[in-house]
């Protein structure tokens, strides 16, 4: 087979998209659901009017944030799998400076609420980087035990101690006054411009910092082979460490967001699988930093949508993970296939 | 014996029991070399297979075989697409482990709740139920019990006692040394690789027909595969030891209702709901080398060299490689 590799490499890019659009469609079909309907009213869903884009770009911000700090640590060789949990941490963090600091200036109160954020979901990372280096514990196995005492925590929190003397539900905290509210740039636009800002220069500075920077480099290394890198004098340990604590800040912003303009308060599941859609993109990005923003707003959209299209017809939002676990599954069988190939090496 | 202790017990043994099939079929997996990450979505997707054919056909036995056909055609997959396709296999398991737990919940709804979930009943085996406080314990229960325990056995005695079994080890030892001796590796790792997804399959019928029966969008047995895959490393991929690990997690969950359930103490029940993950962390630390190492050396030499080999788990060689050679 040899086709030109102007055919064959967007080939290799789109036949992956169609098998998975093929397989998601007989998962539609399989329930009854048309899947023609489904699409339309994603589309709708997704970008009909301003406040609709609006949405998708709520759910690109902190969906940008995580996926670009797992960049980081998947350079540096680690499944940060925790990201999610440390999502929730920072949402925590947020959540208790917004309810507890009575900070007169809305502008400071709320700088505040976002910088306990990216403090939270950094020490929470911090965790999963000691119990690797200190106690041998895999970060698979350490971010998915964080994860799951994370979110028990939340839970605790929102049904007992942060409740209001009062009483109130056991399902979300208290809505967090309306000073520690990010503010968005209009009432018909709920976008808030500062996460906005924040989340393009979060991106573009670890584009240029994996490729241009001496501790770019020094992750690589890390990454691609810890024991020469460790040789070549390279502090395999403190590049491991700052990549997670870098992922951990990202995914905090990322839960700040959530709580201090979704949602208001704190709740359980406040990421809403961002963590993992997130783990998900980054694999579809090939571990790379560049194709990462495009890819979380695809993914925004079509999540964006699917609220509507779950609240219209009844179609549950796993179907998102469903399709795109099955994208990046037939990904790696593709590129698995072009491998075996005999000019494989010569890509 | 006390009433109460003897129900503690013998809903110690019916809980461990999915998790015993599972890490058996993990162990077997990892042994001859190949992580299957995918356990967690696996076990959920073919629990819904699981209940989704019993409640279409009637039958918990087409139930049960339908969910070790599942686990069995995932870990097939893992292994295609890591053996022959040579991607990596964490990446690939955690795909699956993911997608798995999505299709489930997707795919799962018509079956969400059904009103009479299909169950595997209880069946006290004849003479040896009649057993005091034994009897009670470990004979008076549903068929995934008893087999869960000749697993166990059977399990040990293929891995140590056999010569197939030898192989199975080297595979995951010394691919190349098994191969010079004649092992068809990727072969027999594809093999061992779909009977250990088969066994994680069973482990999800093992849920939910039998002590979780039934299925719902929010499965309680979700987060129980990656326990199990945590158990197979504290228990140093050993099956006896396996089996210590999934009824000491058993046990504290036991512990953690019963306190729930006490008047007197006064801990919040939520925070409870923590502790087999503190348990998970916890054992995970102490197996990894350096803290049995200080642990080992603070006792009495003529112990040290027995306390060592019980506590240290060292991973197969060649766990999670490709071996290019067949």
């Amino acid at each position: 087979m040899t086709l030109p590799r102007i055919i064959s490499r967007p080939l290799f890019f789109l036949l992956p998209l169609v098998i998975a659009l093929a397989l998601t469609t007989l998962c539609i079909l399989a329930l009854g659901a048309d899947p023609l309907q489904v699409a339309q009213t994603l589309w709708e869903g997704a970008f009909k009017d301003p406040a609709k884009l609006a949405g998708v770009l709520n759910f690109w911000i902190p969906l940008t944030l995580a996926s670009i700090g797992l960049i980081i640590t998947f350079t540096a060789g680690l499944w940060n799998i925790g990201v999610e949990g440390q999502m929730m941490a920072g949402a925590i963090a947020a959540s208790w400076s917004a309810l507890y600091l009575p900070i007169p200036q809305p502008e400071i109160r709320v700088a505040a609420s976002v910088i306990c954020g990216a403090l939270g979901g950094a020490g929470w990372a911090l965790l999963v980087g000691l119990l690797k280096t200190r106690f041998g514990v895999n970060e698979i196995f350490g971010g998915v035990a964080l994860n799951a005492i994370i979110n028990t925590l939340a839970i605790y929190l929102i049904s007992g101690p942060w409740q209001p003397p009062e009483g109130g539900s056991a399902q979300f905290t208290p809505p967090f006054p309306a000073e520690a509210w990010l503010p968005v740039m209009s009432p018909d636009f709920q976008v808030p411009l500062f996460m906005l800002i924040l989340t393009v220069i979060a991106a573009v500075g670890v584009i240029f910092a994996l490729r241009g920077t001496r501790f770019g480099l020094e992750l690589r290394a890390a990454g691609k082979s810890p024991r020469s890198a460790l040789l070549l004098g390279v502090p395999v340990t403190r590049a491991a460490l700052l990549a997670l604590i870098l992922c951990g800040a990202l995914a905090g912003l990322a839960g700040s967001q959530r709580v201090l303009h979704t949602y208001h308060s704190l709740r359980p599941l406040v990421s809403g699988g961002i963590g993992f859609y997130a783990l998900l993109i980054a694999l579809l990005a090939n571990f790379r930093a560049l194709p990462v923003p495009l890819l979380t707003f695809a993914l925004a959209a079509i999540v964006a949508g699917s609220t509507r299209v779950s609240v219209l017809l009844g179609i549950d939002q796993s179907l998102i993970g469903v399709f795109q676990g099955i994208l990046v599954l037939v990904i790696l069988m593709t590129a698995g296939l072009r491998q075996s190939r005999p000019d494989a090496g010569k890509v | 014996m006390n009433e109460s202790l003897l129900n503690m017990l013998n809903s110690i043994v019916a809980n461990a029991t999915p998790l015993v099939i599972a890490t058996m079929g993990e162990v077997i997996t990892e042994r001859a070399g190949v992580i299957n990450l995918s356990l967690n979505g696996s076990i959920l997707l073919s629990a819904m297979v699981g209940v989704a054919a019993a409640s279409l056909s009637g039958s918990a036995i087409i139930g049960i075989g339908a969910a070790a056909l599942m686990g069995g055609l995932i870990a097939l997959l893992l292994a295609f697409t890591s053996i022959r396709l040579r991607q990596d296999q964490v990446a690939v398991g955690f795909v699956l482990t993911l997608l798995c737990g999505d299709l489930a919940r997707f795919l799962g709804k018509p079956f969400n709740n059904l009103p009479n979930p299909i169950i595997v009943p209880n069946m006290p085996i004849p003479v040896l139920s009649e057993i005091p406080v034994i009897g009670r314990v470990f004979f008076q229960h549903d068929p995934f019990v008893y087999f869960s325990g000749l697993l166990v056995f059977a399990v040990w005695w293929w891995l140590y006692r056999t010569r197939p079994g030898l192989t199975l080890r080297a595979i995951g030892e010394r691919p190349e040394a098994a191969f010079s001796r004649g092992a068809r590796v990727n072969r027999l790792r594809y093999m061992y690789t779909g009977i250990g997804g088969a066994l994680v399959g069973v482990a999800g019928a093992a849920y939910s027909l039998g002590i979780k029966a039934g299925w719902a969008s929010s499965p309680t047995m979700d987060g129980d595969g990656w326990i199990a895959l945590a158990i197979v490393i504290f228990a140093g991929w050993h099956p006896f030891r396996v089996v210590f690990g999934a009824y000491l997690l058993a046990a504290m969950r036991a512990v953690a209702s019963g306190i729930q359930q006490s008047p007197d103490i006064n801990i919040p029940p939520v925070l409870l709901n923590m502790l087999p993950w503190l348990l998970m962390l916890g054992t995970l630390i102490l197996v990894s080398g350096g803290v049995v190492e200080r642990v080992v050396k603070l006792m009495p030499t003529r112990f040290q060299d027995g306390a060592r080999t019980l506590l240290r788990s060292t991973p197969p060689a060649a766990i999670g490689t490709r071996f290019d050679g067949d």
